[in-house]
């Protein structure tokens, strides 16, 4: 799970620290939200046995947020890793970080969201499985569970692929894979309740020197405006009669009626 | 050797990605800046003469794995971590696509070593490479340089244009390698499925594009009944294709096809990479969309700030009312 900043939150690049700007409204990363609701259903499958859904997150003290929401989503426990010294983790570190603390959990299964709304990397599913020496894929749009293996398709370079998985795994699923059921009123108020478990790096065998910025192989030079483009005409759509009669009178000016 | 390393895609009849033949043209370029070379990996049973016609897009040498299977991410980064380990290099470059995120992050984790996606730009920059990536639904652009070796670059899709050089034939090394454990528990059942009836985007001048603004998938209809009026056909987003309210035939971009048509309207689509890459060509844009922040109204040439269920059917009837007159 991830903590990201609320979709309606105009997001920035903070100058000084060159890190995302993470102040104002969070939510918990809407394609987390697909990845409880693919462990709810295989659950509710019946092809295997699901002991628990633990949410795992890393992050600052308001991840816990994110935890009650994927609890309230159906997860029955979870678990924060929270840290200063995870402050400013790149692609790497974080991968290595959270691969730490699953690994204490002894998942059958990994499920993750493919993106983050934030940092939009496509990466971390494919990191932490080779930290945790799994089998992996990524961008997953279908599940199909049977003897103890995972049956999944997803789009790549040339048109769908069927993959087969031997559990343990590492899933990211993408968004068309589910729709992700609503928290009813008792699962929110609930969520508070529910176990949650806090971790530093050091409880689960972290090593500070490969996390942070310390332990970051890349290194932010530099954070540029994009260059400027030349904007198309935009029109609001107040009476849509008037909006029609625009947009006829545009595609009649080039010729395409 | 302080090199560039490329992974080569290739389909099934052994014909290599663009993408990634516009690495490896990216890669020659780069090394001859730092004054290093740029070689490929290829996995499969690609043969001798397709692995040195790398050479043209300036591959010095091209490291085959004949028993590594192509299309899977895992095998791929035993391959390189491997060739990397043995030869030095100091980074490995991907061309966009889908394989090269799960390489790229695969290889990070093995190797400890810095990544950088949807790179747009690579300089070199003191005898070191900088990727260019831009953030934030590209509202801003971020230099990032690499700490240790190697650094691992993925580029975004058609970042790096596939250049033809006069590098001539490389040369072509087999390498054994022994796959993890963890790789040979992912195996591929079928690969490359085509799905859906074949409508032929390509070629038509005129697409109405639909997207998940649409709804659900009946009401694609609305899309239908434009197209019918302006005479020509419907494409899709890889979202409704996903979510199965159109055939993957009329998915347009990244994973999809590309298309120029005179006039792409894109109706309740958000304008994502992906998908701008397949259709940023048209000759002309238009875009309807109820979020005025949507990233599709940077590139359009007109944009209309609405509500397509309310526009598209005036719209169809205005376009035939119109043309009846
Ligand atoms: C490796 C990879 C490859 C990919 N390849 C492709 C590809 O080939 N092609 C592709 O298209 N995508 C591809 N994608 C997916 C891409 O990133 C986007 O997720 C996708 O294009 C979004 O589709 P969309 O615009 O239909 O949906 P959304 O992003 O959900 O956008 C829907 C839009 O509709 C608007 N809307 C909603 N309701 C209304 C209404 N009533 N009236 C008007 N507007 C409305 C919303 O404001 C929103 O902007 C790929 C992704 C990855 C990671």
């Amino acid at each position: 799970m991830k903590e990201v900043p609320d979709a309606a939150v105009q997001k920035r690049i903070d100058a000084s620290t060159m890190r995302l700007d993470r102040s104002g409204e969070k939510n918990l990363n809407p394609f987390d939200t697909h990845g409880i609701e693919a462990a709810m259903q295989i659950r509710e499958g019946g092809a295997v046995e699901v002991d628990e859904i633990v949410a795992v997150t890393m992050g600052p003290e308001s991840a816990v947020r994110a935890l009650h929401k994927a609890v309230a989503l159906g997860a029955d426990r979870s678990v924060h890793l929270t840290d200063q010294e995870l402050a400013g983790s790149d692609v790497c570190a974080t991968g290595y970080a959270l691969a730490k603390t699953l690994e204490s959990e002894q998942p059958d299964l990994v499920l993750l969201g493919q993106q983050s709304d934030d940092g939009e990397c496509y990466t971390i599913g494919a990191v932490v499985a080779d930290h945790l020496k799994m089998p992996s894929l990524t961008q997953v749009i279908k599940i199909d569970i049977s003897d103890g293996k995972l049956v999944c398709e997803r789009q790549a370079e040339y048109g769908y692929d069927t993959v087969e998985v031997q559990l343990p795994a590492v899933i990211s699923v993408g968004d068309a894979i589910n729709e992700p059921r609503y928290p009813s009123l008792k699962a929110i108020m609930g969520a508070k309740k529910k176990p949650l478990e806090t971790y530093a790096t050091s409880d689960v065998g972290i090593e500070a020197d490969s996390v942070g910025e310390t332990g970051s192989k890349t290194q932010v030079l530099a954070v540029n405006p994009p260059p400027e483009k030349e904007a198309g005409e935009i029109i609001e759509d107040e009476d849509t009669n008037e909006t029609v009669e625009k947009i006829v009178a545009w595609l009649d000016e080039r010729k395409l009626i | 050797m302080a090199g560039i390393l490329v992974y080569a895609l290739h389909d099934d009849e052994g014909n290599f990605n663009k993408n990634s033949l516009g690495a490896i043209s990216e890669a020659a370029k780069l090394a001859g800046e730092l004054g290093t070379e740029a070689a490929a990996v290829v996995v499969g049973e690609v043969g001798d003469e397709a692995c040195a016609a790398l050479g043209a897009y300036g591959a010095g040498k091209v490291y085959r794995a004949k028993a590594a299977p192509e299309g899977l991410a895992q095998p791929v980064v035993d391959v390189m971590a491997k060739v990397i380990a043995n030869e030095g290099f100091s980074y490995a470059l991907f061309g966009g696509g889908l394989l090269g995120f799960e390489i790229g992050a695969g290889l990070t984790a093995r190797l400890n070593a810095g990544v950088t996606m949807e790179v747009t730009e690579v300089k070199a920059q003191d005898g070191k490479l900088v990727a260019e990536r831009p953030v934030l639904q590209d509202s801003a652009i971020v230099d990032v340089g690499y700490v240790g070796d190697p650094g691992i670059i993925i580029g975004r899709l058609n970042a790096f244009d596939a250049t033809e050089r006069d590098g001539g034939s490389a040369e072509v090394v087999d390498v054994e390698v022994e796959l993890s454990e963890w790789s040979t528990k992912a195996t591929m059942v079928n690969r490359g499925e085509q799905r859906g009836a074949d409508v032929n985007i390509e070629d038509a001048e005129i697409l109405v594009g639909g997207g998940r603004g649409l709804g659900e998938a009946a009401n694609f209809k609305l899309a239908e009944e434009l197209a019918a009026a302006l005479g020509g056909a419907v494409a899709a987003t890889r979202a409704v294709v996903d979510a199965g309210w159109y055939p993957y035939a009329a998915q347009i971009g990244q994973t999809g096809k590309t298309v120029a048509p005179k006039l792409y309207l894109a109706a309740g689509i958000s304008g994502a990479i992906q998908h701008k890459v397949g259709m940023q060509s048209s000759e002309n844009i238009l875009a309807i969309n109820k979020d005025q922040n949507a990233p599709i109204f940077e590139f359009c040439d007109l944009g209309v700030v609405g509500d397509l269920h309310k526009i598209l059917p005036k719209l169809t009837e205005a376009i035939k009312a119109k043309k009846s007159g």
